[in-house]
């Protein structure tokens, strides 16, 4: 027995200082931005590849985006050493909100025959709206565990169980279980983890395989479009999208509230009424 | 309890050369093997002079185990090999090749990173056939027990591991012989120190006249290191130089000197200025603890499935002008191997050690380790007495023509060759600075060139190091901060300086109440845990955790 599992991924702007790049009216400008993997994905990535380490079996990526978005489940390729990836890409999906997408990435799914577990991460980056997991989910009708940091596959039983944050809060944990086919939410507190030499040496196995395969990541990629899924195109795309976006506004930076002043540390008497401003906050303990 | 963990036949702590000759004698036997190294990387951690030799009288060499290994893991073969004694700028040199060739098949100048890695590789490829498997960044960091008998290991980043037999290759400091009772850190006068410099020099046969497939190696004695007894040496690698010197330990903490201090002293002198010229391109300062065989190597290195090889049974022969650690690790593990494997086709795995033992002593490679003639020597030569009256008479003029005399007719030069005299040479002030600096006064001439070379500051060579500082975790803790208990380190540390405040020790004024007390303070981010500090101070002194600490790209 061997657990299949599909990670579902989305190419973001890379929101990082020096990479992204605004206008001046502070939009962003897509085509100075490059486009990465979203970050909180990579938990889902790692809650799939601990899956495979310790269970055996097959990971699969799948996003929905343009063409150029291969890039980004190269990467995904990379890092969990995936085995296949599935693009869904059509202009037809261009300008889908959550719903939208979700029923096209459940289509995929579908498509590809519905998987042991989908993991996804923990809302995008751009949007940061978490709607898209829990949508698919509902759409594909799976039991579905979010805030996930650690979990556990049962192959005999076929069952999952996980622990997870309630509410968000770190210092809060429960335990739950589902049957597989399940949904995982992976949160950012996610953590593998490999305590035996085995899942250690099978990591290691799984990354020499795959360091070839990254290279060549094009023969393991499928792309749909819409006539491949059979989606009729008003329900997709910004036809099958009910969200409407009114406006964007930029959010302005608060204005500095504190004056700064320069003292010379040469300057005996500057610094003394530094020492002297201080000197009630020290008294305070911490 | 102990039963739900993993196992696995065989378990091999470290990937040197003694561990991973073990793994690969192993997988040949076909024995599960799971070879764990804390290090990044193979090699990460590890730290040589470098010279590994293959001799003639081994049972193992490292290319018989590893077919390949010359051309691929190794520098330069050492063709030529000399001994320069030295006093101010009087030098004598004598050509010590026919001692290096000796029983010697081949030696090679080795960079540890890249050999460690390379044997690596080789060994996960052959372990992983047995269903084990090479892991880096994992630290084994004591023994697993059941019921008062070792069963396997404990690691700090993956769950405990039993094993029928444990192989300790876990290096000069290894955590697995002390959890075992079987080594100490105690006596200054059983260790060295080492420090080195790697140097680069894209031109290595122009400096020295040498063909690709040649070598050279110089070691230095003499009166260049402020009286501390020790030597230098100096390597030519494939396109680089690994220059240092080995100090012992006792000495360098009497002397209260500074081991970078004396490895400028060799880098700085008028001598290299004939091979260093005027760019200096220092790229890697690094420090190492060694054993001193033939006091420490344990000759019964084995507790129940526990065998101990390589350093970690301070199995490092560094006597004289012969310094030989990696062969013999890589024959104690190959044997330690074999007499596992017998002891297993015999149904008795637990007499491996026992096997072990008996196989160290009749291949010949203990009394390499700890031999009879420095045994019987060493109670009249290493009396202070006997050291005073030899050193005075060195120095009388009566010594001095004796001297002149023995060279006239090549004496001295042959004394030096012979392996015979090195096995009985007294650790004392004679051999390494008396006796150097009475022949390079009488028989030396001068050195016409003149330094012009800077070496990084202590400072810089730290800054230059890669570290993955485990911040708030750290792995030293001074037992005892007095500067009688742990002032030593101070000095002796080879990344601390008195009067330097970036390094691992210092020495702090603290006031309480109007007094005033001199303490040792200790910061071990820029540890380059050769263990040092664990013999000359009180320390707790442990390894990092896996991938964490000091990482050597040389080594």
């Amino acid at each position: 027995m061997s657990i299949h599992s599909i990670v579902l991924t989305k190419g973001v702007p890379d929101f990082r200082e020096g990479q992204v790049s605004f206008d001046e009216d502070g939009h962003l400008e897509r085509g100075k931005t490059p486009t990465v993997m979203n970050p909180n994905d990579e938990h889902a990535l790692h809650a799939a590849l601990q899956t495979k380490v310790r269970h055996g079996g097959r990971v699969s990526v799948m996003s929905m985006g343009p063409p150029g978005y291969g890039d980004v489940l190269k990467e995904a390729m990379k890092s969990v050493y995936a085995d296949d990836l599935y693009l869904l890409s059509d202009r037809e999906l261009a300008a889908s909100d959550t719903w939208a997408t979700a029923i096209t990435l459940a289509t995929g799914l579908e498509k590809l025959g519905v998987p042991d577990l989908v993991f996804a991460g923990f809302k995008t980056a751009d949007g940061e709206t978490g709607h898209t997991g829990p949508q698919t989910c509902w759409a594909l009708d799976l039991p579905m565990i979010t805030h996930v940091i650690s979990l556990d596959v049962d192959e005999e039983e076929r069952t999952v169980r996980a622990q997870r944050l309630v509410e968000g809060d770190v210092e809060e944990v429960e335990t739950v279980e589902t049957e597989l086919p399940a949904f995982v939410v992976a949160d950012p507190e996610f953590e593998a983890s490999y305590r035996t030499a085995g899942e250690q040496l099978a990591l290691k196995d799984l990354h020499e395989q795959t360091t070839e395969r990254a290279r060549e990541h094009e023969q393991h990629l499928t792309t749909w479009d819409h006539a491949d899924l059979n989606l009729d195109p008003d329900y997709i795309g910004l036809d099958g999208s009910p969200t409407i976006v009114s406006s964007v506004d930029p959010i302005p930076k608060p204005p500095a509230e504190r004056e700064a002043t320069m003292v010379d540390p040469t300057d005996e008497r500057g610094m003394s009424e530094v020492f002297e401003e201080m000197q009630p906050l020290a008294a305070g303990g911490d | 309890m102990t039963d739900e963990y993993e196992h696995y036949e065989a378990v091999v702590v470290g990937a040197g050369p003694g561990g991973a000759a073990a793994a690969a004698k192993l997988a040949d036997e076909g024995i599960e093997t799971l070879v764990v190294e804390r290090g990044v990387d193979a090699g990460a951690k590890n730290v040589s002079g470098g010279l590994i030799y293959a001799e003639e009288s081994a049972p193992y060499t490292i290319d018989d185990l590893f077919p390949g290994f010359r051309e691929e893991a190794a520098e330069r073969p050492i063709t030529e090999y000399y001994i320069q004694n030295i006093a101010g700028e009087m030098v004598k040199e004598y050509d010590l090749t026919s001692l290096h060739e000796h029983d010697t098949e081949w030696s090679d100048a080795v960079l540890r990173r890249r050999m460690d890695s390379w044997l690596a590789d080789r060994v996960h490829e052959c372990t992983r056939e047995t269903g084990g498997g090479l892991l880096t960044g994992i630290r084994a960091n004591g023994l697993l027990r059941e019921d008062g008998e070792i069963v396997g290991v404990t690691c700090d980043e993956i769950d405990p591991i039993r094993a029928d037999l444990i192989v300790a290759a876990d290096g000069v400091n290894s955590e697995l012989a002390r959890d075992a009772g079987l080594m100490d850190w105690e006596e200054p006068e059983e260790w060295f120190q080492g420090v080195k410099a790697t140097v680069d020099m894209p031109d290595v046969d122009d400096r020295f006249g040498i063909g690709p497939e040649e070598g050279v190696a110089h070691l230095f004695s003499g009166d260049l290191f402020e009286g501390v007894r020790g030597g230098g040496f100096l390597y030519t690698n494939t396109d680089s130089l690994s220059i240092g010197a080995v100090f012992h330990l006792d000495s360098l903490v009497e002397e209260q000197a500074e081991p970078h201090e004396l490895l400028d002293a060799l880098l700085t002198h008028p001598l290299l200025a004939q091979w260093l010229g005027e760019e200096y391109n220092e790229v890697e300062y690094s420090a190492k603890l060694v054993p001193d065989s033939k006091k420490v190597a344990h000759t019964s290195p084995h507790e129940g499935r526990l065998v101990l090889v390589g350093d970690a049974a301070g199995q490092m022969q560094a006597q004289g002008p012969i310094i030989k650690g990696m062969n013999h690790a890589v024959t104690a593990g190959a044997l330690a191997a074999e007499a596992f494997a017998t002891a297993k086709r015999r149904d008795n795995p637990g007499s491996a050690g026992e096997r072990y033992e008996r196989k160290l002593k009749e291949s010949g490679t203990m009394s390499k380790l700890r031999p009879k003639r420095y045994e019987r020597m060493r109670p009249v030569g290493e009396r202070e007495g006997t050291t005073d009256a030899v050193d005075r008479l060195l120095a009388s003029p009566v010594g001095r023509i004796g001297i002149k005399a023995m060279d006239t007719v090549g004496l001295v030069e042959r004394l030096y060759s012979s392996p015979f005299m090195s096995m009985s040479i007294p650790d004392t002030q004679t051999p390494y600075v008396t006796l150097p600096a009475i022949i390079a006064e009488e028989l030396g001439s001068p050195v016409r060139d003149r330094s012009t070379i800077d070496p990084p500051s202590l400072e810089e060579r730290i800054g230059d190091l890669t570290y993955d500082t485990d911040v708030g975790n750290p792995h030293i803790r001074l037992r005892d901060d007095s500067v009688e208990a742990s002032g030593a380190a101070v000095s002796a540390c080879p990344v601390s300086a008195t009067g330097f405040g970036g390094g691992c020790y210092r020495e702090e004024t603290i006031q309480t109440n109007g007094t005033t007390k001199q303490v040792v303070s200790l910061d071990t981010q820029p540890c380059v845990e050769c263990g040092t500090c664990a013999v000359v101070a009180d320390t707790e002194w442990e390894h990092p955790r896996g991938d964490k600490g000091v990482e050597f790209k040389q080594g």
